[in-house]
């Protein structure tokens, strides 16, 4: 997994409430069996015709934006079908963090997986970094993991909070199966105490 | 004298999560054991891909149940899959399934079916599990009394290798409806009106426990289909503590225990409720005993309400990005506020899913349209099985004679249109009564329009060509 340390990155303005995974990756793009390539297909609906023609209004077909590292969006992003391909076409596009006020659960931990960061911030700070993505190319964010700081363009900051453990792999690109793997004698105790207590499993 | 320590009340969540904690860090990050991993076709490639290339094996193949459902058609199977990336995906788990030794249900098994259908009809789904499935629906199982919610892909792996899964313990949270239905009112309607009153994020970061004699009252496929939509409130899970018609909803299952094993499960499961007074960070109540037939009429679960009411005026709401949002909806979904739902001519009735494809939802959508025709502006009506032995009961119990004179389609089993990633498709701006669970933009086909209700109303909608209020009718 790519590691992830200070970004500093064009923020994309997505201002609305409940994007679901349908909506980031639709079900037509789940065929694959690889994790790359999905980019293309990021927001495909908003951001193409059916026929697969740019629409030049959407934020990430504007100049300015199509080299967009970071998302500012509405409130529950992320929402639905636990779909990875979701952060999968997130990072093939190339964004590596996005910041709402609230995530859907199984969205918000996909992307720890991949290498990307997720930043929850409030209302308050949203509609700020939402003004200063609006301003596009000019204005780039600073995401500072270690310093769990967001800076604006105008040197505002907006600190934020992280799980430790999640800090921790985000900063090193840690693996987390060869993490558990470390704990594979917990594991075995556990399986050996459940079999006498639970023999119907 | 010894003094005697009382342990601190429980609530269903907690004592699961205690049975199946193998590690917990300082900082509450857990290490919990899965018992049970269903995996599908869509979400599970990738897995098994990282599993070869870091020269990993499936540690318990027996844990673990492989089913395809998402891409095949639900048309004749006995040729084989025309499309071809749907195809190649159908064989990628077939095999993956056979180099690491796991159980599969192939698209000509009559076991095959939805994942979220054939895990609780094999009895693989029990009590005070935990299960997962990288399917966000996966909430389902926990009308058993389980621990069930999706995971992503990666985690799948991580399942797969470790059959553990790193968590951090949620909030527990219950939501009680109380008083007896009334006659028309459907688990379906419960789970829609409680989504609208705690909204998608309404449950974000916590698990919900649901509670109350409505809750009670609900048969184990009611029960499912309020669980099943649990994610749609944002939770993390959804359960409901078992009683007796849990157990003999799994008595005799071919993977439910036999025997002395079942005795001993028997005892365990007896203890598996929340205790008198256990804490819960948030308590919602719901009125069951009024609770009218509910349809969505936007592009979030959400966007709901009564079959009765006119559609809510997005400019009456404050926030700016919520009011823009629901023009949105209503601008895809072509209306207007203050319309009611039972003007509107629909296109397409779809009956079927994880939420409302068991035997119970066909019986009922049976007894609406018994002896009676589609409506003629509908370019068609489909009723698609949750599994193929929900097909077979079905089929011996005459239901599909009654479908097909009524003029529906009646399909083979899968997912077919709850997200179409097979053939069976909306098109574009065409409006649809359907019993699935997500009424995204494009879910059900690019541009097409979803309106969620329960089977009975669906049923009623396709004899009407329209919405109508079923207490009337
Ligand atoms: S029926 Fe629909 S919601 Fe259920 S598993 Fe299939 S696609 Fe997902």
């Amino acid at each position: 997994m790519q590691k992830f340390d200070v970004l500093n990155g064009v923020a994309a303005p997505l201002n609305i409430v409940n994007i679901d995974t349908d909506m980031i990756i639709p079900k037509q793009f789940l065929k694959t069996i690889r994790r790359t390539g999905l980019g293309k297909s990021l927001f495909f609906e908003m951001r193409y015709t059916q026929e697969g023609k740019e629409l030049p209004d959407f934020v990430l077909n504007k100049p300015a934006y199509r080299k967009a590292q970071v998302l500012v969006a509405g409130d529950n992003f992320g929402c639905g079908s636990s779909r990875e391909h979701a952060p999968w076409a997130l990072l093939d596009f190339g964004i590596r963090c996005v910041i709402s006020t609230s995530f859907a659960d199984i969205f918000y931990n996909n992307c720890f997986k991949n290498g990307i960061l997720p930043i929850v911030v409030s209302p308050d700070d949203l509609k700020k970094l939402m003004d200063d993505a609006e301003r596009g190319s000019n204005a780039t964010l600073t995401i500072d993991l270690p310093a769990q700081e967001i800076r604006g363009p105008d040197g505002g900051k907006v600190k934020f909070d992280i799980d430790p453990f999640r800090k921790h792999c985000l900063l090193n690109g840690l693996d987390d199966i060869g993490l558990t793997l470390e704990k594979a004698a917990s594991i075995d105790a556990f399986e050996t105490k459940n079999a006498a207590s639970h023999s119907w499993l | 004298m010894s003094e005697i320590k009382m342990a601190k009340p429980r609530t269903l969540y907690d004592k699961i999560w205690d049975d199946h904690l193998v590690h917990e860090a300082e900082d509450g990050t857990s290490l919990l054991y899965i018992d049970r991993h269903l995996v599908h076709e869509v979400t599970s490639p990738q897995a098994f891909e990282g599993l070869r290339l870091s020269g990993r094996k499936v540690r318990h193949p027996e844990k673990t149940l492989a089913v395809v459902d998402h891409n095949v058609p639900t048309t004749d199977r006995s040729k084989g899959i025309a499309e071809e990336e749907s195809r190649i995906q159908v064989e990628t788990l077939a095999k993956n399934a056979k180099d690491f030794g796991i159980e599969y249900f192939h698209e000509r098994d009559k076991r095959q079916g939805i994942v979220h259908v054939v895990g609780p009809e094999q009895g693989f789904t029990l009590p005070g599990t935990t299960i997962v499935c990288g399917d966000s629906h996966t909430s389902t199982h926990g009308a058993f009394g389980a621990l069930a919610h999706g995971i992503g892909t990666s985690e799948v792996e991580h399942v797969l290798a470790t059959q553990t899964l790193i968590q951090k313990k949620a909030r527990n949270m219950k939501v009680e409806v109380t008083g007896k239905l009334p006659k028309h009112s459907t688990a379906k309607d419960i789970i829609l009106a409680i989504i609208g009153e705690i909204g998608t994020a309404g449950g974000t970061g916590s698990v919900i426990e649901f509670t109350g004699e409505a809750i009670r009252d609900l048969s184990m496929e009611g029960r499912m289909t309020v669980c099943n939509m649990t994610i749609e409130g944002g939770a993390r899970a959804g359960m409901i503590a078992p009683d007796e018609k849990t157990y003999a909803y799994l008595k005799d299952r071919p993977r439910a225990p036999k025997g002395a094993l079942w005795d001993a499960a028997r005892r365990y499961w007896d203890g598996l409720h929340s205790d008198d007074d256990a804490h819960f960070d948030r308590l919602v109540t719901i009125d069951g005993a009024n609770l009218p037939p509910i349809v969505s009429w936007g592009t979030s679960p959400e966007d709901v309400m009564a079959i009765t009411a006119a559609i809510p005026d997005p400019d009456k709401i404050a926030d700016e990005g919520k009011r823009q949002s629901k023009w949105r909806a209503l601008d895809y979904m072509g209306l207007k506020p203050g319309q009611r739902m039972t003007d509107v001519e629909l296109d397409v009735v779809w009956i079927g899913s994880c939420t409302n494809g068991r035997i119970e939802d066909l019986r009922n959508v049976a007894k609406i349209v018994d002896g009676k025709r589609i409506a003629g502006n509908l370019a068609y009506a489909m009723i698609v099985p949750g599994s193929g032995l929900v097909k077979e009961q079905a089929e011996s119990e005459g239901l599909h004679n009654i479908f097909l004179a009524a003029g529906f389609e009646w399909r083979e089993p899968g997912c077919s249109m709850c997200l179409g990633m097979n053939p069976d498709q909306l098109k574009p701006g065409q409006r649809c009564a359907s019993t699935s669970n997500r009424n995204f933009e494009g879910r059900q086909g690019y541009k097409g329009r979803t309106h969620l209700v329960s089977p009975q109303m669906a049923a009623a909608a396709a004899l009407a060509g329209r919405f109508v209020d079923i207490r009337q009718s």
